[in-house]
């Protein structure tokens, strides 16, 4: 459904993606792992269109993704942020509503926000607090609630778990699991958290020196003697 | 590097500078579809309305220093008689607008400054984008406009005030009669004076919302970058009123 194609970007002298082939098929959930600096988060700016690579081309649903497809694929993908990135001044129904609020009336985005929160589970009380009111986790599952409210087909997560405890990231993760595979959307997640990534992902992509180190389904991981250094232990 | 082309290269760098913002202004100020009048009437309230006591209270006090300067400077050549029309035309030709204008700069350019820059290093300009949003039409067109059209008021406002400030003094400490000092004010008042007041505070108002939006969408990271990108904002919008209020005043009164 999305794949990226020889892409490549520099910053000066330093080239932080080199050639970079990845595909990922409908429904399937890939993680992109990789030490800080590793360009993780610039490959997913390329895909949003938010950083114009050097070379290469994403391509979704087979063809390029340029011009009115942008638009349009923008329509249908949502994205969980590192920080959350809630908008300080809207309350939290009004965060997650945000794009619903430019295409139904108020009562019935608020309606589809307040089923959204409960679905990442926070009460309807919380839907008028201010985002300073809320908790990490929190404010993390009312983002989380945000990326999927107007049902997306794709969804980006970036270090999803980042900030958080080993609890609330372990129910972070639960949730995306579940979320993921109730709605059979295509899920990308850039993460350093092996646990996320045994947790919500189908397919692991280990990004180094700018290339594609190693690839393949999460259940192979152990014994890839490319991630051992992240894994902790020596390939089994 | 040569002297020569050391200057060349700054004024290029001015120049592409120039240019660079006479594009964004253009851009926020023209592209204006889709429009947001949620975020348009949170701006006149913010802009607007709660600019309003400070820019009150300075045109208060200003009116009210103005007629003491005048009755005692006037005093060495016995013109005491023209404070009202010298407080009335100076409050509303000059000063009315500069220091609403330079009030607003203090408390607005720095507020959309640090918004804006604090929204970009915390990655909500990418959420718009990922919403689909142009940050350009949600957070600075709405600004922009909120600013060309309220700052006028805040002026014909203070200008009022500030006339209200030089009766107070005038009636109540230099021995004026009250009605004798409005229609003073008043007869020496061309309807010009008070249009290029209104006029030259839209471009304040314009030059304020401006700066605040550039540096505020140029910030730099973390919580210094926020601190540095308010501060040029406010400085921007200093200098840059006080250099429209020159040319402004040469167009209108040369």
């Amino acid at each position: 459904m999305i794949a990226v194609q020889g892409l490549s970007k520099s910053f000066g002298d330093k080239t932080v993606l080199d050639r970079i082939d990845l595909s990922v098929a409908p429904g399937e959930s890939l993680c992109v792992i990789g030490q800080s600096g590793m360009g993780k988060s610039v490959l997913l700016k390329c895909i949003l269109g938010m950083v114009a690579p050097d070379a290469g081309q994403i391509l979704w649903q087979d063809r390029p993704l340029d011009g009115a497809r942008r638009a349009e694929f923008m329509q249908q993908f949502g994205m969980l942020f590192q920080g959350g990135a809630l908008f300080d001044s809207l309350s939290v129904w009004q965060n997650v509503a945000f794009r619903l609020r430019q295409q139904m009336p108020d009562q019935q985005a608020r309606r589809i926000a307040i089923d959204k929160l409960a679905r990442v589970g926070l009460a309807a009380e919380t839907a008028d607090l201010m985002p300073a009111q809320l908790s990490g986790g929190m404010a993390k599952r009312v983002a989380l609630a945000r990326a999927i409210a107007a049902d997306p087909r794709v969804i980006f997560f970036d270090e999803p778990t980042t900030g958080l405890d080993p609890i609330r990231a372990r129910r972070i993760n639960d949730l995306i699991r579940g979320i993921v595979r109730s709605t059979g959307a295509t899920a990308i997640t850039i993460t350093h958290d092996m646990e996320s990534v045994r947790s919500i992902g189908d397919r692991v992509a280990l990004l180094q020196q700018g290339r594609i180190a190693w690839q393949g389904p999460v259940s192979r991981m152990d014994a890839a003697p490319e991630l051992a250094e992240f894994l902790g232990h020596a390939p089994q | 590097m040569t002297p020569i082309r050391a200057t060349g290269r700054a004024a290029l760098g001015l120049l592409r500078g120039l240019g660079a913002v006479a594009l964004f202004t253009g851009r926020g100020l023209f592209r204006l579809r889709p429009f947001y009048p949620r975020a348009f009437a949170a701006q006149l309230i913010q802009i607007g309305w709660l600019s309003l006591p400070v820019v009150a209270l300075t045109a208060l006090f200003t009116g009210a220093a103005l007629a003491l300067q005048i009755h005692s400077g006037g005093a060495r050549f016995q013109a005491s008689d023209v404070v009202p029309a010298i407080v009335a035309i100076g409050m509303v030709r000059e000063l009315g607008p500069v220091l609403g204008g330079l009030m607003v700069a203090a408390r607005v350019a720095s507020s959309i400054a640090a918004e804006i820059g604090t929204m970009r290093v915390t990655e909500q300009i990418d959420a718009l984008v990922t919403l689909s949003t142009d940050p350009m039409r949600w957070l600075v067109t709405p600004r922009l406009w909120a600013a060309v059209l309220t700052v006028p008021f805040l002026v014909g406002i203070g200008d009022i005030i500030g006339i209200m400030g030089g009766w107070l003094i005038g009636t109540n400490s230099l021995g004026f009669n009250s009605t004798a000092y409005l229609s003073n004010s008043w007869a020496y008042l061309e309807s010009w004076d008070v249009a290029s007041g209104l006029i030259k505070g839209a471009v304040f108002g314009l030059v304020v919302a401006v700066s605040g939006c550039w540096f505020g969408m140029r910030s730099g990271r973390g919580a210094e970058g926020v601190g540095r990108a308010t501060k040029s904002a406010v400085v921007a919008a200093a200098v840059g009123i006080l250099a429209a209020n020159f040319v402004l005043t040469g167009m209108f009164f040369e």
